[in-house]
């Protein structure tokens, strides 16, 4: 039998029903929609965390000093001062690895404009500071070395200090604001970043020079941080190991000492995140994939109950010359066709869904290709697998009592 | 036309075994039917003659004995092979029109020309307006069988039968479910084809049916009882002009 009339059969047989090719399909449709929202949702987060983190520096590692615990209390990081400038000029001198090197202080504070105020985070470095940390500039420019020797009081300001102490057609450039009642100078703006997928807003912030941040502003000898880019990503690794090394010198610490720094890397960061993301991926995909089944197990029991219903109809096909393996493959084609255009729809309502949850509820969402070729392979073997016994049920009937079925 | 020899039928018995208990439904049957018969084969009912049909169709094969369809022992052949002789040499029509619902009488035609890889898309279609231009339903052709009467529908299902040109037709009480005047409009059909040449074996056990074929079988308790040549065969067409009409039209 030619494969086009099998088709043509096939496809005739559905029309016929319309309704119930509908029932049937509606299973794997709304199965394939949820493995396709569901991926969407979880490739979403996933990727929105790792953007987020590779938005927080390049190639960064941070070093931080370590937490110790003395006699039994936790002591916070700040209570642990290991980390000098010292160490940036060691590591600068002596590291072969290292692509940028700076200090980092911050600190928390109350800015005032004339009669406004708004509470916010000054962040510092070095001139390699807002290249390791991505920062950019959207007008004016950044602190110079020369101001980082003199201790200038000169800041740079992210868009959301600006909005809220500043009029709305305002050049912030060139006046003078006061952080903790330290007069700063304004010698340009942060390109905007928006919020972190943790909800942050990367935007409320200043930064300035760090020795203006240490001597004049906290009046302190020690980092909060020291913050390092590798030449590239693949060297974050070895980076981290001679930081360590130079580190140990620069401390003396003995072999039986333990470090007194930690160094945290971002591929530390994006793989505890991607793992817990995978997790939900899987429960995701799991959740989606049972639906996809109970689409297929619908689809085997609408098909068993139209065998029985068109009995006689196999009955007829065989008495004008359907061979039993021509009956097989319309049941079965029928099964796939459901199964193949209820996974088209699917796709269709799954990328709708996946949109919806976008702009309605604001979660980043990511359709992937590999999502959909997936959808339609397990489609495509949900529409043979059960579709095959109804067919063989059907393929082998007697077309006598077949005929005779009321 | 020299007629052919295109049944023939050698001790034949046909058995079901139902439990431990066996019916002889046919029981040592010899019939040969020429081309160009139009057979009757009459009985009441449980006699055997859907049994037999069945083996004629090539649905079911004989407990024993012989059957040569065109010479040829269907015994001989497989399922798949019987299935082709049904589909290529012959038409089957049934008492309940089987025909597929919610599908035009064009496309309930051209069904068993779809199982055959030798017809072309362009050739179905051909063959399957021509029969139903024979039957009478030129008008019709579009129209859905559900929504046919249940004349109209047992023309579909001749046309239907006679759209890949068989060696013979089959029919299982074709009139067994429609009213005397469209029995003999059916029968009318039949008569046509059979003066075209065609050759047709018609089940039935009412005797006024009957009258209208060229040739009477009957069957009692699975055996060949009387075999009768119909002297003058009725015209059909000349008792339907005789049918009072006592109700309204069917139109
Ligand atoms: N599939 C079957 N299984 C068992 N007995 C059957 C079967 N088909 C027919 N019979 C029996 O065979 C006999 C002949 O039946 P059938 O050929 O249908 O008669 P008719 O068509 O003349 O009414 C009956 O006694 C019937 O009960
Ligand atoms: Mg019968």
């Amino acid at each position: 039998m030619k494969i086009l009339n099998l088709l043509k059969i096939a496809i005739a047989a559905i029309r016929r029903n319309k309704m119930r090719s509908f029932l049937t399909m509606l299973g794997i449709v709304i199965g394939v929609a949820a493995v396709i929202a569901m991926l969407a949702i979880g490739y979403g987060s996933n990727e929105s965390i790792r953007s987020t983190i590779s938005s927080m520096g390049t190639n960064l590692i941070n070093v931080m000093p370590a937490s110790q615990n003395r006699g039994g209390v936790h002591m916070g990081r700040s209570s642990s001062p290991t980390l000098v400038v010292d160490d940036v000029t060691y590591l600068q001198e002596h590291s072969t690895m290292i692509d940028a090197v700076s200090p980092e202080v911050d600190g928390s504070g109350q800015i005032v404009y004339g009669s406004n105020n708004w509470p916010t985070q000054i962040y510092s470095g070095n001139t390699d500071y807002p290249y390791i940390k991505k920062y950019e500039i959207a007008s004016g420019r950044m602190y110079t070395e020369k101001e980082i020797k003199t201790n200038a009081k000169v800041c740079v300001v992210g868009q959301t200090v600006i909005d809220n102490i500043f009029e709305e057609d305002e050049d912030p450039i060139g006046k003078s604001i006061r952080f903790n009642n330290i007069p700063f100078k304004i010698i340009g703006t942060l390109k905007e970043k928006g919020d972190n997928t943790f909800g942050q807003d990367q935007d409320d912030m200043i930064l300035a020079p760090y020795t203006t941040v240490m001597k004049r502003l906290f009046r302190q000898t020690y980092l909060r941080a020291i913050v390092v880019s590798a030449k590239s990503e693949d060297e974050i690794t070895a980076t981290s190991e001679e930081i360590t090394t130079l580190l140990r010198e620069s401390h003396r610490l003995g072999d039986s000492e333990d470090d007194d720094f930690e160094i945290r890397t971002q591929e530390e960061l994006i793989s505890n995140f991607g793992s817990i993301s995978e997790m939900m991926l899987v429960l995701l995909g799991s959740i989606a994939a049972i639906s996809l089944l109970v689409g297929g197990i619908g689809i085997m029991n609408i098909m068993y109950v139209s065998v029985t219903e068109r009995t006689r109809e196999i009955g007829l096909r065989m008495a004008i010359g359907g061979k039993g393996r021509d009956i097989l493959r319309q049941f079965l084609l029928e099964a796939l066709l459901l199964s193949i255009m209820g996974g088209i729809i699917g796709v269709g309502v799954g990328i709708l869904a996946s949109n919806i949850v976008e702009n309605v509820l604001g979660w980043p969402v990511l359709i992937t290709s590999h999502s959909i070729i997936l959808s339609f392979v397990f489609c495509t073997f949900i529409g043979v697998f059960f579709g095959w016994y109804p067919a063989r049920k059907a393929a082998s009937l007697n077309p006598i009592e077949a005929l005779r079925h009321e | 036309m020299e007629a052919k020899e295109i049944i023939a039928l050698k001790n034949l018995h046909k058995h079901y075994y139902v439990g431990d208990e066996t019916i002889k439904a046919l029981t040592s049957i010899d019939l040969t039917v020429n081309s160009g018969e139009f057979l009757a084969i009459m009985g009441a009912s449980g006699s055997g003659k859907s049994t037999l049909l069945n083996i004629l169709g090539c649905l079911d094969l004989p407990t024993e004995g012989d059957y040569f369809l065109d010479s040829v022992n269907v015994k001989t052949m497989n399922k798949n092979q019987l299935a082709t002789i049904r589909n290529q040499k012959l038409g089957f029509v049934f008492q309940s029109y089987n025909l597929l619902p919610r599908t035009t009488a064009l496309e309930n035609v051209e069904l068993p020309l779809l199982y055959n890889p030798k017809v072309s898309n362009a050739e179905r279609r051909e063959r399957a307006e021509h029969a139903l231009t024979a039957v009478g339903l030129k008008d019709r052709m579009k129209h859905l069988s559900n929504q046919m009467s249940g004349g109209q529908q047992q023309r579909v299902a001749i046309a239907r039968s006679i759209v890949n040109n068989p060696v013979v037709i089959f029919a299982d009480e074709a009139t067994g479910n429609l009213d005397t005047k469209t029995s003999y409009e059916i029968m009318a059909l039949f008569q046509e084809l059979n003066d075209k040449g065609m050759t047709v074996c018609f089940v039935t056990h009412e005797p006024d049916i009957a009258e209208f074929t060229s040739r009477n079988v009957l069957f009692r308790d699975g055996r060949l009882m009387k075999d009768l040549k119909v002297q003058d065969r009725k015209s059909a067409l000349y008792a339907l002009s005789q049918v009072k009409e006592e109700t309204f039209d069917e139109l």
